[in-house]
């Protein structure tokens, strides 16, 4: 085993460079299609490499927030420009927001498109996403885009850096290009002679590539050094010796701790406070309110806890229904034609099979979640001489950069945003709440540096939860087959509630700016997310329906790890078991036979080996086998419980998932097990419930989720044999579920039609 | 009475104004003495993030008030923690690749590196037992019990050899 002293270990603290007789290198714009083009902005590069006196850092700007984002966007710029990343001259480095570092892939979950449709309308409407992203800017981390929109642009970019630096080497050495070669930082010359990165890249700067780099210019699989073979994260060392710096543990010399306390009916304001004794102790100035609450700032972060938690507060009442019951009652009544958003899949004649036939009917329903990150909301804030310096967590830097503007009236150019490393976000940090709060702190105490942390009770009773889901389910079966599938689902609209809360700085328009909620939701004429991981499964059922229905909006609700999909993914994987049981069918080969996508068939088929389906199993036990296909991967599952005298216990879970290309085989298999504990342990244990209008689990001990002792041994495999490359933060979670719902039912006979199972059945 | 609070963390003792009696030490640990090697999580001993060791033993130090202690009370935070046991816990930790977030390793290690210290050969109901307690959001708790076993085979060894 290695010594740790021996490891390298890199700092992700940002010295400001400056860069003299430096070169900045990026790929061309509007992602890699248009290199090939001859595009009139050409010139525009996008700096994705650094390269100067002190050595050459990588600009990763997808954020990193545990899915290991630096690391797989460092390598792929690694590979290319042949540089070693545990060599301690490479840097890696969020960079600025800008722009330029848009994300063209995030937005086309959102398109009325099932992953698996390569129509000519499907890609155009893709491309058009993408273009449109770049035009505003979207600067954003999330929807398991990374790796997808990362893959080439940066590739490319590790390609011409390369190819600058040799056509400098060349016109030094007067050696014929052709005949040099680059390893590690280095180009070489046939007499062995090396020039580094670093000497060379002044010369470099000046120079202007010859010819385009194309795709088709990248090495193949065969020749790469560092994709597909396991890495070493570049942030694995600091994170397991207790040095990795996180947002909340900024430490600033005179930095002043803050906390806050808000209407925990969500939206909510504030009638009146009495903090004479928060006053007392820090004096009136220190006690500040802000929209909807009051912050307190004091000399650490308990005092301002405590003495936030001592002001006497009187709330307005909640907007929407006050408990979890009034609002199941409103999802309830929402199947209705004025309700009803999309049906976007409609194949064969649900209508006529389903009178034809003996209808089996099941309801379905999955709660509230919170996302608790385990590292609480914080922000840290100084506003001074008309600057605004921010330190946060966050996926949306630049929409974050906007809203400051809005609040502060600043021009954007004089707010820095400096993304900290998160401890975890599964969507959280999507939202811009807690940094609106440490702002209008910082505006009743300019030239105070202030770090403002959210107590857990805070950060739970604030979250912005995954909608509830309501599924209304009907389906026949013939012949021991499934001939009919028909789902209805119930939800919150999720992209028209988080949109309505983001503010976007658009090209043309003087300030910054929020679109209201019921403006979005309108203009969403379909509102894809509704359905998502339900109505875009590739199954071949002859008469198989979709709808979504829109709830009018109550609770505020955001994007949780792997959104729409979460709940969908169980509804329609249990009722689809549910139909494969009346029929008599075998659970697997049903799903393979209606399966109509040969990538995710053979993702079927591998689960089913590796977990060695059909073999006998002990008394007591059971398996179930889920599939889902989301953000563009399709994942089947198989989940072993055993019914014990104590409950049901989680033997075993074998994960199949197909993701075009493996970069990292150590970080997939992480990513992978991470998103089934995720899916198991809120599908097991977990709900956010509503009374008086707050959210009445406010800390751990009422929001379990996954321990030690409730987790399986899981058995992971990446196939790639998908066209496209994809991302894997989100795709294991939806089948998860139905999964051991299914596998639960095959042990005991009993079917669960609501998350979390616990409510019906007893854990181990 | 004095009119302070003396602490001993990581080997150095530090006096604190009496006004923090009250306080938890991990508020302290973190913004008096900027060790933010330890961790906020719940507040309430139910996630195990703040888990450091005092006399050898883990505890949350979300709950342990520093007027509990006295000078006399060892404080180990992960900074410090370096003992044998410890580096083979840290180096099984990287070996394996077990952080995603990493925001609850340091308490995880601290816990681990406690069951060691009792147990050598821990079971995985052993390793249930003492880890349930430190709460993970990424999932990484089959790595955990995999890096556990690592470190302790590698400590068996290290003894044997």
């Amino acid at each position: 085993m290695g010594n740790l002293a021996a490891i390298t270990r890199r700092s992700f603290l940002i010295g400001s460079v400056a860069i003299t007789g430096g070169m900045l290198i990026g790929c061309q714009s509007k992602g890699f299609s248009l290199l090939q083009r001859k595009s009139k902005d050409k010139t525009h590069l996008t700096p994705y490499i650094r390269i100067d006196q002190t050595g050459i850092t990588i600009i990763t700007p997808r954020a990193d927030m545990g899915q290991g984002a630096y690391s797989v966007q460092a390598a792929l710029v690694a590979e290319e420009l042949d540089v070693e990343l545990d060599d301690d001259s490479i840097q890696v480095d969020h960079g600025p927001p800008k722009p330029e570092y848009f994300n063209g892939k995030v937005l086309s979950e959102l398109l009325p498109f099932a992953s698996t449709d390569n129509s000519k309308w499907a890609v155009r409407l893709r491309n058009f996403t993408e273009g449109f992203s770049e035009r505003i800017g979207l600067f954003m981390t999330g929807g398991s885009s990374t790796v997808a929109d990362a893959h080439y642009k940066l590739r490319l970019t590790g390609a011409v850096a390369r190819q600058l630096l040799i056509m400098a080497a060349a016109e030094r050495s007067k050696v014929h290009k052709n005949k040099l070669k680059t390893e590690n930082g280095h180009v070489l010359l046939p007499d062995g002679t090396k020039y580094s990165y670093v000497e060379l890249a002044p010369e470099a700067a000046d120079i202007k590539l010859s010819e385009e780099i194309k795709i088709d210019d990248l090495k193949l699989k065969s020749n790469c050094r560092v994709l597909g073979k396991p890495m070493q994260r570049v942030d694995m060392v600091d994170k397991c010796t207790g040095k990795q710096k996180y947002g909340i543990d900024i430490n600033k010399d005179g930095m002043l701790y803050a906390a806050v306390r808000t209407n925990p009916r969500l939206g909510g304001k504030i009638i009146s406070y009495d903090a004479k004794f928060a006053e007392s102790i820090v004096g009136k100035d220190k006690v500040i309110p802000i929209s909807g609450g009051v912050g307190v700032i004091a000399d650490n972060t308990w005092q301002a806890f405590e003495l936030v938690d001592s002001i006497d507060i009187k709330w307005e009442d909640a907007s929407y229904p006050e408990t979890s019951y009034q609002m199941w009652e409103e999802f309830e009544n929402s199947f209705t034609p004025w309700r009803k958003k999309n049906r976007l899949k409609n194949e064969g004649n649900v209508k006529t099979a389903l009178e034809q036939g003996d209808v089996v009917e099941a309801n379905y329903r999955v709660p509230y979640l919170a996302h608790a990150p385990l590292e609480p909301m914080n922000a840290t804030v100084l506003l001074e001489d008309g600057r605004l310096d921010i330190w946060v967590g966050t996926q949306i830097p630049l929409f974050v950069k906007s809203v400051a503007a809005k609040l502060t009236g600043l021009s954007e150019d004089n707010i820095h945003v400096y993304v900290e490393v998160m401890g975890g976000s599964f969507g959280r940090r999507l939202e811009d709440d807690f940094v609106c709060q440490a702002i209008e702190l910082a505006k009743a105490r300019p030239g105070d540096l202030i770090k403002m942390t959210w107590s857990r009770e805070e950060d739970m009773t604030h979250d912005f939860p995954r909608t509830m889901q309501l599924a209304k389910a009907r389906g026949v079966v013939n012949n021991g087959k499934v001939e009919a599938m028909d789902l209805k689902i119930a939800a919150l609209s999720t992209t028209a509630s988080q949109f309505s809360r983001t503010t976007i700085s658009l090209p043309g328009l003087r300030m910054p700016i929020s679109i209201p909620e019921a403006i979005i939701a309108n203009a969403l004429r379909k509102d894809v997310a509704l359905v998502s991981g339900a109505w875009d499964q590739p199954f071949s059922i002859p008469n198989y329906r979709v709808t979504g229905y829109k709830v009018p909006s109550m609770v505020p609700v955001s994007s949780w790890r792997s959104v729409g999909a979460s709940g969908n993914g169980f509804f329609h994987d249990c009722f689809l078991d549910e139909l494969i049981h009346a029929a008599g069918a075998d659970p697997l080969e049903e799903r393979i036979r209606l399966c109509s996508h040969s990538v995710s068939s053979k993702v079927l088929e591998k689960v089913g080996e590796m977990s060695n389906w059909g073999s006998a199993l002990p008394a007591g036990s059971g398996r179930g086998v889920a599939y889902t296909l989301s953000f563009g991967v399709p994942v089947a599952e198989v989940v072993e419980v055993t019914n014990t005298a104590k409950g049901i216990k989680i033997d075993k879970a074998y994960v199949v998932a197909d993701v075009g290309k493996v970069l990292d085989p150590v970080n997939i298999e992480n990513q992978m097990m991470g998103g089934v504990i995720w899916g198991l342990g809120h599908a097991m244990n977990a709900e956010l419930t509503y009374k008086d209008g707050k959210a009445e689990q406010t800390n751990f001990h009422a929001y379990e989720c996954m321990r030690m002792y409730q987790t399986p041994e899981i058995e992971i495999c990446a196939l790639e044999n998908a066209d496209e490359i994809r991302g894997i933060g989100e795709p294991t979670v939806p089948p998860a579920a139905p999964a051991l719902a299914n596998a639960i039912f095959a042990a005991t006979g009993q079917r669960i039609r609501e998350l979390p199972l616990n409510k019906h059945i007893k854990f181990i | 009475m004095a009119d302070y609070v003396e602490i001993n963390v990581n080997g150095v003792r530090h006096r604190l104004d009496i006004r923090h009696k009250r306080t938890p030490l991990l508020w302290i640990l973190r913004d008096e003495l900027k060790l933010t090697g330890t961790k906020y999580g719940c507040g309430i001993a139910q996630c195990g993030a703040c888990t450091v060791h005092i006399n050898g033993l883990s505890r949350r130090s979300c709950v342990t008030e520093v007027g509990e202690l006295t000078e006399d009370d060892k404080v180990i935070t992960i900074e410090a923690a370096d003992s044998t046991i410890a580096k083979a816990v840290k180096e099984s930790w990287v070996q394996h690749q077990v952080a995603q977030c990493g925001y609850c390793q340091s308490g995880q290690i601290m816990s681990a590196t406690a069951l060691l210290s009792k147990n050598k050969n821990p079971t995985d109901d052993d390793i249930d037992r003492v880890m349930s307690g430190n709460l993970c959001r990424c999932g990484t708790y089959p790595l955990i019990r995999k890096a556990i076993k690592t470190a302790a085979k590698s400590l068996t060894e290290a003894n044997n050899g």
